[in-house]
């Protein structure tokens, strides 16, 4: 095979995997762009037959989920990353925490939901915000924990030693110098959690379960914006399906800021020929 | 200041290959101790009992008396606490990737608690200047990465590393044999200075490179040690006929 051959393999390959994205992105453009307003994004839904209304309270409510789920998911998650590389490698207990977080990774996201439920929503008598975050949460520990492990195994040893030499206790050694070398790709990992469950639908079916107003309380019913266009998808009317659209592309635009803000601000500060 | 190190009936294991046995050996304060034998022979597993790494690994064992000043570093003292006293520099150049010049040097300290940053350019500068790096990375001390440099630099840069703690031996484990002749030739001109301040131990595959910069030699096989002298004798008279084989190229 000539090089010219490779390179062209190589491109079609490349245009095939950026392809179905660009395909997205155009369509929901399309079907959605013209449905979004200022409205949009200040008002909450109106009542069938009313023209007009908004998301809000959706985008609202999924940056409060995807907060809550945040806040149990990456440290949790990054905490057994260190584990499983850094304690525990070779031991029977890391071998269990490894299988576990494949399992739980394979666990369908609505069973995840069903089990909140049974745990949280009924013992409390009622959906809230928190059983929902909690939900995405614990979805998001074994992306977070498996690549937390596979990258700081990737910091060589001699990083290590070079700690251990100088006389700083393992601990410190840990966090202040692999976990900081590994950080990129821990921080890329966490990134591909938060952006797998901040669309999920059916984790929050049975959790946040959805509200037509505004809420910002843990402790009550919350909307969310995959909730919110898997309703108005589902419904007969022509309005709600063009706004279901505008939600769609609302998400996508979202997640794909909040993930270009955080590479932003975790790149500041890398320094000339660091690798 | 530098200080001796005395070492006694020194075994070591990596499970159940016995890498070292029965060492004997005293090492002078303040000069170059060089360290000679072919792959395999033991002497990197020796340097790395004198500040407690051979333990980090998970399977390794050790036994003997290991006394370095007036501290038996196997039982008056932690290994944090021996490593502080007790330097090291790798085979191969290992600056911390994702930080500065200047944290480099600074990381031993900052990571056991010191902060006081003019106590810090003060100590990252005269380090840097006894590595012999200063007036080659003083602009950009704080701009680019450790990993940024040369190999050589960024040897010289583990070395101010080491320094910077203020140990009185400096264990140096091959240090030069990653590196082309000039920056070894650097390398080793450093060790002339620095035997004024520390106990220098240098493991080295290069017997010209102990016969210049080591007052004392000695020569390892098979994780025994086999003679210990004047680096004068080892080469030009040595008393067993395994180390003249070797230094006469006869085998390793």
């Amino acid at each position: 095979m000539s090089d010219g051959a490779a390179t062209g393999l190589a491109v079609l390959a490349t245009v095939l995997v950026v392809a179905p994205l660009v395909a997205i992105f155009a369509y929901l453009v399309y079907k959605g762009a013209s449905s979004l307003n200022l409205a949009f994004f200040i008002d909450v839904p109106k009542p069938v037959g009313e023209v007009g209304g908004g998301m809000a309270n959706a985008i609202l409510g999924s940056a409060i989920l995807l907060a809550v789920g945040s806040a149990i998911g990456v440290p949790v998650g990054i905490a057994g990353g260190i584990f499983l590389a850094e304690y525990g490698r070779g031991t029977k207990l890391a071998n269990a925490v490894r299988f576990t977080a494949d399992v739980l990774n394979g666990v369908p996201s609505i069973v995840m939901g069903i089990a909140i439920y049974s745990l949280i929503v009924v013992p409390q008598g009622h959906f809230s915000a928190f059983s929902g975050g909690v939900a995405l949460g614990i979805m998001m520990i074994p992306t977070v924990c498996r690549t937390t492990e596979e990258m700081l195994l990737m910091v060589p040893n001699a990083v290590r030693e070079a700690a251990l030499a100088l006389g700083v206790p393992n601990w410190r050694s840990v966090l202040a110098i692999t976990v900081k070398t590994a950080s990129p790709g821990i921080i890329t990992g966490c990134m591909l959690a938060f952006a797998r469950v901040a669309g999920e639908t059916a984790p929050l079916i049975f959790t946040a379960f959805g509200n037509v107003g505004w809420n910002a309380r843990l402790d009550e019913p919350i909307a969310a914006l995959p909730l919110q266009i898997y309703v108005y998808a589902l419904s007969p009317y022509d309005d709600w399906h063009r706004l279901a659209w505008a939600g769609s592309l609302v998400l996508i635009v979202l997640i794909v800021l909040a993930v270009s803000l955080v590479r932003y601000v975790t790149s500041r500060g890398v320094l000339k020929g660091a690798s | 200041m530098g200080v001796g190190i005395e070492v006694t009936t020194l075994n070591a294991w990596y499970g159940s290959n016995h890498a070292l046995q029965d060492i004997n050996l005293n090492i002078p304060a303040n000069q170059a101790t060089a360290l000679i034998g072919p792959s395999g022979c033991g002497k990197s597993t020796f340097v790395r009992c004198l500040n407690r790494m051979h333990e980090t690994i998970p399977v390794a064992r050790v036994t003997g008396t290991v006394i370095i000043g007036d501290l038996d570093i196997y039982k008056d003292i932690t290994p944090v606490e021996i490593r502080r006293r007790v330097g090291m520099v790798f085979q191969r150049p290992n600056p911390f990737p994702t930080m500065s010049i200047y944290e480099n040097v600074a990381a031993g300290l900052k990571l056991n608690g010191y902060s006081s940053r003019h106590v810090l350019d003060e100590i990252v500068e005269r380090s840097l200047r006894n590595s012999a790096l200063w007036d080659e990375v003083k602009d950009d001390l704080k701009k680019k990465s450790g990993a940024s440099l040369s190999g050589g630099q960024q040897q010289r840069l583990c070395i101010a590393r080491a320094l910077a703690v203020d140990p009185e031996v400096l264990l140096m484990d091959e240090p030069a044999s990653a590196l082309d002749p000039v920056s070894t030739s650097k390398i080793e001109d450093l060790i002339f200075q620095l035997k004024a301040q520390y106990t220098i131990v240098i493991v080295t595959h290069n017997m010209q490179q102990a016969a210049r910069v080591a007052e004392k030699t000695g020569f390892f096989l098979n994780g025994r040690m086999v003679e210990f002298d004047t680096t004068d004798k080892i080469f030009t008279n040595p008393s067993d006929k395994r180390t003249e084989d070797y230094i006469t190229g006869r085998f390793g």
